[in-house]
Protein backbone atom coordinates (compact mmCIF):
# COMPACT_ATOMS: atom_id res chain seq x y z
CA UNK A 1 0.00 0.00 0.00
CA UNK A 2 1.31 3.14 -0.64
CA UNK A 3 1.90 5.61 2.03
CA UNK A 4 0.40 8.78 2.64
CA UNK A 5 2.96 11.05 0.65
CA UNK A 6 3.62 8.65 -2.39
CA UNK A 7 0.04 9.36 -3.09
CA UNK A 8 0.43 13.03 -2.60
CA UNK A 9 3.60 13.03 -4.70
CA UNK A 10 2.54 10.82 -7.82
CA UNK A 11 0.24 13.91 -8.57
CA UNK A 12 2.68 16.56 -8.18
CA UNK A 13 4.64 16.31 -11.79
CA UNK A 14 7.41 18.47 -10.74
CA UNK A 15 8.52 16.88 -7.88
CA UNK A 16 9.92 14.09 -10.00
CA UNK A 17 12.77 16.29 -11.62
CA UNK A 18 16.17 16.42 -10.87
CA UNK A 19 18.28 20.03 -10.02
CA UNK A 20 21.29 20.48 -10.22
CA UNK A 21 22.19 16.58 -11.00
CA UNK A 22 19.96 15.50 -7.59
CA UNK A 23 16.27 14.57 -6.91
CA UNK A 24 14.75 18.16 -6.21
CA UNK A 25 14.02 18.72 -2.50
CA UNK A 26 11.45 21.24 -2.26
CA UNK A 27 11.37 23.03 0.79
CA UNK A 28 10.28 26.60 -0.23
CA UNK A 29 6.78 25.97 0.61
CA UNK A 30 5.80 29.30 2.52
CA UNK A 31 7.29 30.97 -0.72
CA UNK A 32 4.69 29.23 -3.21
CA UNK A 33 3.76 25.26 -2.89
CA UNK A 34 3.84 23.09 -6.13
CA UNK A 35 0.58 22.00 -8.12
CA UNK A 36 -0.86 18.72 -8.73
CA UNK A 37 -1.59 17.99 -12.07
CA UNK A 38 -5.26 17.90 -11.57
CA UNK A 39 -5.02 22.19 -11.11
CA UNK A 40 -2.70 22.11 -14.15
CA UNK A 41 -5.32 20.37 -15.93
CA UNK A 42 -8.52 22.50 -14.36
CA UNK A 43 -6.53 25.40 -16.22
CA UNK A 44 -6.34 23.77 -19.08
CA UNK A 45 -9.38 22.97 -19.61
CA UNK A 46 -10.96 26.21 -18.27
CA UNK A 47 -8.81 27.58 -21.56
CA UNK A 48 -9.31 24.47 -23.91
CA UNK A 49 -13.42 24.16 -23.53
CA UNK A 50 -14.91 27.30 -21.43
CA UNK A 51 -13.07 29.96 -21.98
CA UNK A 52 -15.38 33.45 -22.50
CA UNK A 53 -15.33 36.51 -20.45
CA UNK A 54 -18.01 36.17 -17.51
CA UNK A 55 -21.33 38.64 -16.27
CA UNK A 56 -21.96 40.08 -19.82
CA UNK A 57 -21.89 37.74 -22.52
CA UNK A 58 -25.56 37.01 -23.68
CA UNK A 59 -24.12 33.15 -25.11
CA UNK A 60 -23.46 29.54 -23.69
CA UNK A 61 -19.61 30.26 -23.24
CA UNK A 62 -20.07 33.25 -21.04
CA UNK A 63 -23.13 31.56 -19.06
CA UNK A 64 -20.72 28.64 -18.36
CA UNK A 65 -17.69 30.37 -17.14
CA UNK A 66 -20.00 32.62 -15.23
CA UNK A 67 -21.77 30.08 -13.23
CA UNK A 68 -18.13 28.12 -12.88
CA UNK A 69 -16.21 31.38 -11.41
CA UNK A 70 -19.51 32.05 -9.03
CA UNK A 71 -19.97 28.01 -8.19
CA UNK A 72 -15.69 28.95 -6.98
CA UNK A 73 -16.97 31.91 -4.89
CA UNK A 74 -18.99 29.38 -2.83
CA UNK A 75 -16.60 27.29 -2.54
CA UNK A 76 -14.29 29.40 -0.94
CA UNK A 77 -17.10 30.34 1.26
CA UNK A 78 -17.61 26.83 2.56
CA UNK A 79 -13.82 27.09 2.84
CA UNK A 80 -13.55 29.69 5.47
CA UNK A 81 -17.14 29.41 7.08
CA UNK A 82 -17.87 32.53 5.54
CA UNK A 83 -21.72 33.24 6.09
CA UNK A 84 -22.87 35.10 2.99
CA UNK A 85 -21.15 34.20 -0.42
CA UNK A 86 -21.11 38.02 -1.98
CA UNK A 87 -18.24 38.66 1.48
CA UNK A 88 -16.07 36.61 -1.21
CA UNK A 89 -13.80 38.88 -2.79
CA UNK A 90 -11.34 37.79 -5.37
CA UNK A 91 -8.11 39.28 -5.85
CA UNK A 92 -4.83 38.67 -7.18
CA UNK A 93 -3.60 37.28 -4.03
CA UNK A 94 -3.30 37.91 -0.05
CA UNK A 95 -0.92 41.20 -1.07
CA UNK A 96 -3.95 42.88 -3.16
CA UNK A 97 -6.13 41.98 -0.35
CA UNK A 98 -4.57 43.98 1.99
CA UNK A 99 -4.05 46.92 -0.30
CA UNK A 100 -7.55 46.84 -0.77
CA UNK A 101 -8.85 47.26 2.77
CA UNK A 102 -5.64 49.83 3.38
CA UNK A 103 -6.77 51.71 0.73
CA UNK A 104 -10.60 51.13 1.14
CA UNK A 105 -11.19 51.04 4.87
CA UNK A 106 -8.39 54.04 5.37
CA UNK A 107 -10.45 56.18 3.21
CA UNK A 108 -13.75 55.98 5.14
CA UNK A 109 -12.43 54.99 8.30
CA UNK A 110 -8.90 56.81 9.26
CA UNK A 111 -8.40 60.19 10.20
CA UNK A 112 -5.44 62.50 11.54
CA UNK A 113 -4.59 61.36 15.08
CA UNK A 114 -6.15 57.49 14.85
CA UNK A 115 -3.97 54.71 14.95
CA UNK A 116 -3.83 51.16 13.22
CA UNK A 117 -1.94 48.21 14.96
CA UNK A 118 -0.30 45.84 13.84
CA UNK A 119 2.93 43.37 14.87
CA UNK A 120 6.51 43.05 15.04
CA UNK A 121 6.33 39.30 12.88
CA UNK A 122 4.18 41.27 10.17
CA UNK A 123 5.18 40.56 6.61
CA UNK A 124 6.16 43.35 4.54
CA UNK A 125 2.84 42.95 2.99
CA UNK A 126 1.54 43.94 5.91
CA UNK A 127 2.95 46.81 7.00
CA UNK A 128 4.24 48.60 4.13
CA UNK A 129 0.21 48.96 2.45
CA UNK A 130 -0.66 50.68 6.35
CA UNK A 131 2.70 52.80 6.48
CA UNK A 132 1.40 54.17 3.39
CA UNK A 133 -2.41 54.89 4.81
CA UNK A 134 -0.94 55.95 7.81
CA UNK A 135 0.63 58.72 5.92
CA UNK A 136 -1.74 59.52 3.33
CA UNK A 137 -4.09 60.35 6.48
CA UNK A 138 -1.75 61.56 8.96
CA UNK A 139 -2.39 58.44 11.29
CA UNK A 140 0.20 56.70 13.07
CA UNK A 141 1.36 53.13 12.73
CA UNK A 142 1.67 51.16 16.34
CA UNK A 143 3.54 47.51 16.32
CA UNK A 144 3.28 45.25 19.00
CA UNK A 145 6.37 43.69 20.02
CA UNK A 146 7.79 39.93 19.73
CA UNK A 147 9.65 38.29 22.44
CA UNK A 148 12.78 35.99 21.95
CA UNK A 149 10.74 32.55 21.03
CA UNK A 150 8.83 34.74 18.77
CA UNK A 151 5.65 35.29 19.98
CA UNK A 152 3.79 38.41 20.58
CA UNK A 153 5.03 39.59 23.99
CA UNK A 154 2.31 39.08 26.23
CA UNK A 155 0.09 42.15 27.89
CA UNK A 156 1.38 44.38 25.76
CA UNK A 157 -1.70 43.91 22.68
CA UNK A 158 -4.76 44.98 24.96
CA UNK A 159 -2.50 48.10 26.58
CA UNK A 160 -1.69 49.28 22.51
CA UNK A 161 -5.54 48.66 21.76
CA UNK A 162 -6.62 52.63 22.55
CA UNK A 163 -9.67 55.09 21.78
CA UNK A 164 -7.76 56.01 18.76
CA UNK A 165 -7.26 52.37 17.21
CA UNK A 166 -8.90 52.00 14.32
CA UNK A 167 -7.55 48.58 13.12
CA UNK A 168 -5.99 45.99 14.20
CA UNK A 169 -3.83 44.23 10.94
CA UNK A 170 -2.24 40.60 12.30
CA UNK A 171 -0.71 38.04 10.65
CA UNK A 172 -2.01 34.16 11.57
CA UNK A 173 1.34 32.34 11.29
CA UNK A 174 4.54 34.27 10.93
CA UNK A 175 5.95 32.98 7.47
CA UNK A 176 9.75 34.51 8.69
CA UNK A 177 9.08 32.31 12.40
CA UNK A 178 6.33 29.69 11.76
CA UNK A 179 4.13 31.15 15.27
CA UNK A 180 0.78 30.91 15.42
CA UNK A 181 -0.53 33.58 17.13
CA UNK A 182 -3.84 33.68 19.53
CA UNK A 183 -5.92 35.08 16.77
CA UNK A 184 -9.30 34.38 18.15
CA UNK A 185 -8.30 36.47 21.28
CA UNK A 186 -6.67 38.95 19.50
CA UNK A 187 -9.76 39.97 17.68
CA UNK A 188 -11.84 39.43 20.95
CA UNK A 189 -9.88 41.99 22.67
CA UNK A 190 -10.10 44.06 19.93
CA UNK A 191 -13.88 43.61 19.89
CA UNK A 192 -14.17 44.37 23.15
CA UNK A 193 -13.33 48.22 21.69
CA UNK A 194 -15.40 47.89 18.72
CA UNK A 195 -12.23 47.77 16.46
CA UNK A 196 -12.39 45.58 13.26
CA UNK A 197 -9.98 43.15 12.95
CA UNK A 198 -7.77 41.91 9.63
CA UNK A 199 -6.06 38.66 9.31
CA UNK A 200 -3.69 37.65 7.09
CA UNK A 201 -3.87 34.12 6.31
CA UNK A 202 -1.30 33.58 3.91
CA UNK A 203 1.03 31.28 5.73
CA UNK A 204 -2.30 30.23 7.71
CA UNK A 205 -4.43 28.95 5.25
CA UNK A 206 -2.98 26.33 3.60
CA UNK A 207 -2.12 24.43 6.54
CA UNK A 208 -4.86 25.01 9.40
CA UNK A 209 -8.91 24.72 8.94
CA UNK A 210 -9.61 28.46 9.10
CA UNK A 211 -12.90 29.49 10.63
CA UNK A 212 -13.94 33.23 10.14
CA UNK A 213 -17.15 32.75 11.68
CA UNK A 214 -15.29 31.53 14.59
CA UNK A 215 -12.79 33.59 14.89
CA UNK A 216 -15.28 36.35 14.01
CA UNK A 217 -12.02 38.28 12.10
CA UNK A 218 -13.08 41.36 10.44
CA UNK A 219 -11.10 40.54 7.31
CA UNK A 220 -9.38 37.38 6.26
CA UNK A 221 -7.11 37.17 3.09
CA UNK A 222 -4.53 34.08 1.55
CA UNK A 223 -3.29 33.50 -1.82
CA UNK A 224 -3.85 30.27 -4.12
CA UNK A 225 -0.67 29.79 -4.81
CA UNK A 226 0.67 29.25 -1.40
CA UNK A 227 -1.77 26.24 -1.02
CA UNK A 228 -1.43 24.22 -4.54
CA UNK A 229 -2.82 26.82 -6.38
CA UNK A 230 -1.50 28.91 -9.63
CA UNK A 231 -0.14 32.50 -8.79
CA UNK A 232 -2.34 35.18 -9.17
CA UNK A 233 -5.73 34.86 -7.64
CA UNK A 234 -6.24 35.10 -3.51
CA UNK A 235 -9.18 35.76 -1.75
CA UNK A 236 -10.59 38.92 0.55
CA UNK A 237 -12.86 37.71 2.98
CA UNK A 238 -14.55 40.94 4.47
CA UNK A 239 -17.80 41.16 7.19
CA UNK A 240 -20.59 42.81 4.88
CA UNK A 241 -21.40 45.32 7.25
CA UNK A 242 -17.63 46.56 6.73
CA UNK A 243 -17.54 45.77 2.83
CA UNK A 244 -20.58 47.56 1.95
CA UNK A 245 -19.53 50.97 4.23
CA UNK A 246 -15.92 51.25 1.95
CA UNK A 247 -15.72 53.00 -1.59
CA UNK A 248 -14.22 50.87 -4.07
CA UNK A 249 -10.64 49.99 -4.43
CA UNK A 250 -10.47 50.11 -8.48
CA UNK A 251 -12.92 51.40 -10.70
CA UNK A 252 -13.72 50.22 -14.31
CA UNK A 253 -16.01 47.49 -15.59
CA UNK A 254 -17.87 45.27 -13.33
CA UNK A 255 -17.68 46.92 -10.47
CA UNK A 256 -20.35 49.45 -11.75
CA UNK A 257 -24.43 49.68 -12.06
CA UNK A 258 -24.84 52.88 -13.87
CA UNK A 259 -22.68 55.45 -15.51
CA UNK A 260 -23.48 58.97 -16.78
CA UNK A 261 -20.46 60.93 -17.50
CA UNK A 262 -21.79 63.23 -13.93
CA UNK A 263 -22.16 59.93 -12.07
CA UNK A 264 -21.35 56.39 -11.79
CA UNK A 265 -23.48 54.35 -9.26
CA UNK A 266 -21.48 51.32 -8.24
CA UNK A 267 -22.58 47.85 -8.23
CA UNK A 268 -23.73 45.26 -5.36
CA UNK A 269 -21.13 43.17 -3.19
CA UNK A 270 -19.00 41.55 -4.32
CA UNK A 271 -18.64 43.23 -8.19
CA UNK A 272 -17.80 46.74 -6.04
CA UNK A 273 -14.56 45.31 -5.52
CA UNK A 274 -13.64 43.23 -8.84
CA UNK A 275 -13.15 46.61 -11.26
CA UNK A 276 -12.29 44.60 -14.62
CA UNK A 277 -11.93 41.03 -16.22
CA UNK A 278 -11.75 38.58 -13.30
CA UNK A 279 -8.51 35.85 -13.22
CA UNK A 280 -11.33 33.27 -13.97
CA UNK A 281 -8.56 30.39 -15.05
CA UNK A 282 -6.95 31.13 -11.50
CA UNK A 283 -9.70 31.25 -9.81
CA UNK A 284 -10.89 27.94 -10.93
CA UNK A 285 -7.61 26.71 -10.43
CA UNK A 286 -7.60 27.82 -7.16
CA UNK A 287 -10.72 25.83 -6.51
CA UNK A 288 -9.68 22.72 -7.77
CA UNK A 289 -6.56 22.93 -5.14
CA UNK A 290 -9.34 23.33 -2.60
CA UNK A 291 -10.43 20.78 -3.60
CA UNK A 292 -7.39 18.53 -3.81
CA UNK A 293 -7.02 19.79 0.19
CA UNK A 294 -10.41 18.76 1.14
CA UNK A 295 -9.81 14.76 -0.76
CA UNK A 296 -6.12 14.80 0.69
CA UNK A 297 -7.95 15.54 4.17
CA UNK A 298 -6.94 18.86 5.68
CA UNK A 299 -6.33 17.50 9.17
CA UNK A 300 -4.49 14.86 7.71
CA UNK A 301 -2.27 17.03 6.50
CA UNK A 302 -2.12 18.91 9.25
CA UNK A 303 -0.97 16.08 11.59
CA UNK A 304 1.83 15.27 8.27
CA UNK A 305 3.00 18.62 8.43
CA UNK A 306 3.66 19.33 12.46
CA UNK A 307 5.09 15.46 11.91
CA UNK A 308 7.83 17.18 9.89
CA UNK A 309 8.21 20.19 11.78
CA UNK A 310 8.99 18.29 15.10
CA UNK A 311 11.29 15.62 13.20
CA UNK A 312 13.31 18.88 11.54
CA UNK A 313 13.65 20.80 14.54
CA UNK A 314 14.87 17.72 16.63
CA UNK A 315 17.41 16.61 13.87
CA UNK A 316 18.77 20.60 13.77
CA UNK A 317 18.86 20.73 17.68
CA UNK A 318 21.26 17.96 16.99
CA UNK A 319 23.38 19.97 14.28
CA UNK A 320 25.80 21.98 15.02
CA UNK A 321 26.26 25.40 15.80
CA UNK A 322 22.81 25.68 14.59
CA UNK A 323 20.75 28.95 16.20
CA UNK A 324 17.13 28.24 15.48
CA UNK A 325 14.81 31.80 15.09
CA UNK A 326 11.39 31.17 16.37
CA UNK A 327 10.49 29.09 18.90
CA UNK A 328 7.23 29.85 19.76
CA UNK A 329 5.17 26.91 21.55
CA UNK A 330 2.54 27.13 19.11
CA UNK A 331 3.72 26.37 15.20
CA UNK A 332 4.01 25.38 11.93
CA UNK A 333 5.50 24.07 9.00
CA UNK A 334 8.23 26.98 9.46
CA UNK A 335 11.60 26.06 10.30
CA UNK A 336 13.80 29.08 10.24
CA UNK A 337 17.40 28.27 11.63
CA UNK A 338 21.14 29.96 10.74
CA UNK A 339 24.77 28.35 11.62
CA UNK A 340 26.13 30.60 14.21
CA UNK A 341 29.26 31.33 11.46
CA UNK A 342 27.88 30.92 8.86
CA UNK A 343 26.53 33.36 6.43
CA UNK A 344 22.81 31.77 5.82
CA UNK A 345 23.13 32.83 2.08
CA UNK A 346 26.11 30.79 1.44
CA UNK A 347 24.41 27.71 3.24
CA UNK A 348 21.35 28.43 0.79
CA UNK A 349 23.94 28.48 -2.16
CA UNK A 350 25.18 25.31 -1.10
CA UNK A 351 22.05 23.77 -0.64
CA UNK A 352 21.06 25.13 -3.88
CA UNK A 353 23.83 22.95 -5.61
CA UNK A 354 22.42 19.57 -4.00
CA UNK A 355 19.06 19.84 -5.02
CA UNK A 356 17.74 21.48 -1.84
CA UNK A 357 15.48 24.55 -2.56
CA UNK A 358 15.40 26.37 0.48
CA UNK A 359 15.02 30.36 1.41
CA UNK A 360 17.53 32.47 2.23
CA UNK A 361 17.63 36.44 3.41
CA UNK A 362 14.97 38.59 5.46
CA UNK A 363 11.94 36.53 3.86
CA UNK A 364 10.16 40.15 3.09
CA UNK A 365 9.93 40.54 6.87
CA UNK A 366 13.27 42.93 7.93
CA UNK A 367 12.08 44.08 11.29
CA UNK A 368 11.95 40.59 12.10
CA UNK A 369 15.65 40.39 11.42
CA UNK A 370 16.50 43.45 12.79
CA UNK A 371 15.02 42.31 16.26
CA UNK A 372 17.42 39.09 16.30
CA UNK A 373 20.30 41.11 15.10
CA UNK A 374 20.59 38.32 11.90
CA UNK A 375 21.33 39.20 8.74
CA UNK A 376 18.59 36.58 7.31
CA UNK A 377 18.07 32.91 8.13
CA UNK A 378 17.43 29.97 6.20
CA UNK A 379 14.02 28.72 5.85
CA UNK A 380 13.00 25.53 5.41
CA UNK A 381 8.63 25.34 4.98
CA UNK A 382 7.28 22.03 4.51
CA UNK A 383 3.61 21.08 2.81
CA UNK A 384 2.18 17.88 2.29
CA UNK A 385 4.09 16.02 -0.16
CA UNK A 386 7.35 16.35 2.19
CA UNK A 387 8.84 13.32 3.75
CA UNK A 388 11.13 12.47 6.42
CA UNK A 389 13.63 10.78 3.62
CA UNK A 390 14.24 14.67 2.66
CA UNK A 391 14.67 16.35 5.74
CA UNK A 392 17.35 13.27 6.24
CA UNK A 393 18.85 14.69 3.20
CA UNK A 394 18.49 18.35 4.25
CA UNK A 395 20.53 17.25 7.58
CA UNK A 396 23.42 15.64 5.53
CA UNK A 397 23.09 18.33 3.15
CA UNK A 398 23.94 20.88 6.46
CA UNK A 399 26.74 18.76 7.92
CA UNK A 400 28.67 18.66 4.51
CA UNK A 401 28.02 23.04 4.57
CA UNK A 402 29.09 22.90 8.52
CA UNK A 403 32.72 20.83 6.77
CA UNK A 404 33.11 23.21 3.77
CA UNK A 405 33.22 26.34 6.03
CA UNK A 406 35.71 24.67 8.63
CA UNK B 1 53.65 41.50 -13.94
CA UNK B 2 50.54 39.95 -15.41
CA UNK B 3 48.32 41.02 -17.46
CA UNK B 4 44.71 41.20 -16.74
CA UNK B 5 44.17 38.65 -19.55
CA UNK B 6 46.94 36.77 -18.41
CA UNK B 7 45.50 36.85 -15.01
CA UNK B 8 41.94 36.05 -15.94
CA UNK B 9 43.69 32.68 -18.28
CA UNK B 10 44.71 31.83 -14.95
CA UNK B 11 42.00 31.96 -13.04
CA UNK B 12 40.16 29.52 -16.23
CA UNK B 13 42.77 27.33 -15.53
CA UNK B 14 42.32 26.67 -12.22
CA UNK B 15 38.76 26.27 -12.27
CA UNK B 16 38.64 24.11 -15.21
CA UNK B 17 40.64 21.42 -12.81
CA UNK B 18 37.03 21.23 -11.05
CA UNK B 19 34.27 19.06 -12.31
CA UNK B 20 31.65 18.93 -9.50
CA UNK B 21 30.13 22.51 -8.57
CA UNK B 22 30.48 21.80 -4.97
CA UNK B 23 34.22 21.72 -5.49
CA UNK B 24 34.71 24.78 -6.97
CA UNK B 25 32.54 26.56 -4.42
CA UNK B 26 34.59 24.72 -1.96
CA UNK B 27 37.51 26.59 -3.85
CA UNK B 28 35.83 30.35 -3.80
CA UNK B 29 35.32 29.33 0.08
CA UNK B 30 39.16 29.23 0.00
CA UNK B 31 39.71 32.07 -1.53
CA UNK B 32 37.61 34.36 0.36
CA UNK B 33 39.38 32.68 3.71
CA UNK B 34 42.90 33.86 1.95
CA UNK B 35 41.49 37.17 1.00
CA UNK B 36 43.44 40.04 2.82
CA UNK B 37 41.62 41.94 5.52
CA UNK B 38 40.60 45.01 4.80
CA UNK B 39 41.48 47.97 6.75
CA UNK B 40 38.45 48.40 9.40
CA UNK B 41 38.17 51.83 8.85
CA UNK B 42 36.49 51.10 5.41
CA UNK B 43 34.03 48.79 6.87
CA UNK B 44 31.51 51.35 6.94
CA UNK B 45 28.42 52.51 4.80
CA UNK B 46 30.43 54.67 2.29
CA UNK B 47 32.40 51.62 0.66
CA UNK B 48 29.57 49.25 0.79
CA UNK B 49 28.23 47.83 -2.40
CA UNK B 50 24.57 48.21 -2.83
CA UNK B 51 22.78 45.55 -4.50
CA UNK B 52 23.82 42.51 -3.06
CA UNK B 53 22.34 40.22 -0.32
CA UNK B 54 25.27 40.01 1.47
CA UNK B 55 27.64 43.01 2.72
CA UNK B 56 30.69 43.70 0.45
CA UNK B 57 32.74 46.59 1.50
CA UNK B 58 35.36 47.44 -1.42
CA UNK B 59 37.86 50.42 -1.43
CA UNK B 60 40.48 51.02 -3.85
CA UNK B 61 44.05 53.08 -3.94
CA UNK B 62 45.88 54.68 -6.35
CA UNK B 63 50.17 53.63 -6.22
CA UNK B 64 52.49 54.16 -8.64
CA UNK B 65 49.84 54.81 -11.35
CA UNK B 66 47.99 51.29 -10.35
CA UNK B 67 44.40 50.95 -8.59
CA UNK B 68 45.26 48.19 -5.54
CA UNK B 69 41.93 47.13 -4.77
CA UNK B 70 41.03 45.67 -1.22
CA UNK B 71 37.44 44.44 0.13
CA UNK B 72 35.54 42.13 2.53
CA UNK B 73 32.52 40.68 2.63
CA UNK B 74 29.93 39.35 5.28
CA UNK B 75 29.52 35.61 3.48
CA UNK B 76 32.24 33.00 2.61
CA UNK B 77 31.74 32.93 -0.65
CA UNK B 78 30.65 36.39 -1.91
CA UNK B 79 34.06 37.08 -0.07
CA UNK B 80 35.39 34.45 -2.76
CA UNK B 81 33.92 35.73 -5.49
CA UNK B 82 35.32 39.14 -4.75
CA UNK B 83 38.74 37.94 -4.16
CA UNK B 84 38.94 36.66 -7.67
CA UNK B 85 37.60 40.06 -8.81
CA UNK B 86 40.21 41.24 -6.92
CA UNK B 87 43.11 38.67 -8.18
CA UNK B 88 42.12 39.75 -11.62
CA UNK B 89 41.75 43.57 -11.69
CA UNK B 90 44.00 44.46 -8.55
CA UNK B 91 47.49 46.22 -9.16
CA UNK B 92 46.31 47.33 -12.93
CA UNK B 93 46.85 50.32 -14.53
CA UNK B 94 43.37 52.25 -14.37
CA UNK B 95 42.26 52.29 -18.28
CA UNK B 96 43.15 48.37 -18.66
CA UNK B 97 40.59 48.24 -15.54
CA UNK B 98 37.93 50.24 -17.69
CA UNK B 99 38.55 48.14 -20.79
CA UNK B 100 38.44 44.74 -19.10
CA UNK B 101 35.58 42.66 -20.92
CA UNK B 102 35.35 40.40 -17.47
CA UNK B 103 34.14 37.50 -19.69
CA UNK B 104 36.11 34.87 -17.79
CA UNK B 105 33.07 34.99 -15.21
CA UNK B 106 31.13 33.69 -17.88
CA UNK B 107 34.03 30.92 -19.29
CA UNK B 108 34.21 29.80 -15.55
CA UNK B 109 30.54 29.36 -15.95
CA UNK B 110 30.50 31.28 -12.58
CA UNK B 111 27.07 33.70 -13.62
CA UNK B 112 24.98 31.01 -14.68
CA UNK B 113 25.78 29.36 -11.20
CA UNK B 114 25.02 31.81 -9.30
CA UNK B 115 21.25 32.81 -8.21
CA UNK B 116 19.77 36.28 -9.44
CA UNK B 117 20.72 38.29 -6.87
CA UNK B 118 24.08 37.15 -6.53
CA UNK B 119 24.39 37.50 -10.65
CA UNK B 120 23.50 41.35 -9.64
CA UNK B 121 25.80 41.86 -6.43
CA UNK B 122 29.03 40.53 -9.25
CA UNK B 123 28.16 43.09 -11.84
CA UNK B 124 27.43 46.08 -8.72
CA UNK B 125 31.14 44.78 -7.51
CA UNK B 126 32.57 45.06 -11.02
CA UNK B 127 30.69 48.09 -11.73
CA UNK B 128 32.09 49.54 -8.65
CA UNK B 129 35.65 48.57 -9.50
CA UNK B 130 35.76 50.44 -12.62
CA UNK B 131 34.22 53.43 -11.07
CA UNK B 132 37.05 53.58 -9.20
CA UNK B 133 39.74 53.13 -12.13
CA UNK B 134 37.28 55.70 -13.38
CA UNK B 135 37.55 57.92 -11.03
CA UNK B 136 41.75 57.62 -10.97
CA UNK B 137 41.79 57.82 -14.44
CA UNK B 138 40.51 61.01 -14.51
CA UNK B 139 41.85 63.04 -11.46
CA UNK B 140 45.32 61.81 -13.88
CA UNK B 141 44.43 63.36 -16.67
Amino acid sequence: MATFTEKIRKQFPILHRTVNDNPLVYFDNAATTQKPERVLERLRNYYAQENSNIHRGAHYLSHKATEAYEKARGTFQSFINARHHHEIIFTRGATEAINLVAHSFCKKFLSAGDEILISAMEHHSNIVPWQIACNDHKATLKVIPINEQGELAPNAYEQMLGEKTKLVAITHVSNALGTINPVKEIIAAAHKKNIPVLIDGAQAAPHIPVNVQDLDCDFYCFSGHKMYGPMGAGVLYGKEEWLNQMPPYQSGGEMIKEVRFEETFFNELPYKFEAGTPNVADVLGMEEAVRFIRDTGPDAIARHEDDLLQYATDKLKKTEKVRLIGTATNKTSVLSFLFEDIHPYDAGTLLDKMGIAVRTGHHCAQPVMDFFQIPGTIRVSFAAYNTHEEIDALANALTRVRKMFE
Amino acid sequence: MKTIREKEQLVTNEFDRFDDWMDKYNYLIELGKSLQPIDDTYKTEQFLIKGCQARVWLHADYRDGKVVFSADSDALITKGIVALLIRVLSDQPPQDIIDADMDFIDRIGLREHLSQTRSNGLLNMIRQMKLYALAFQKTKQ
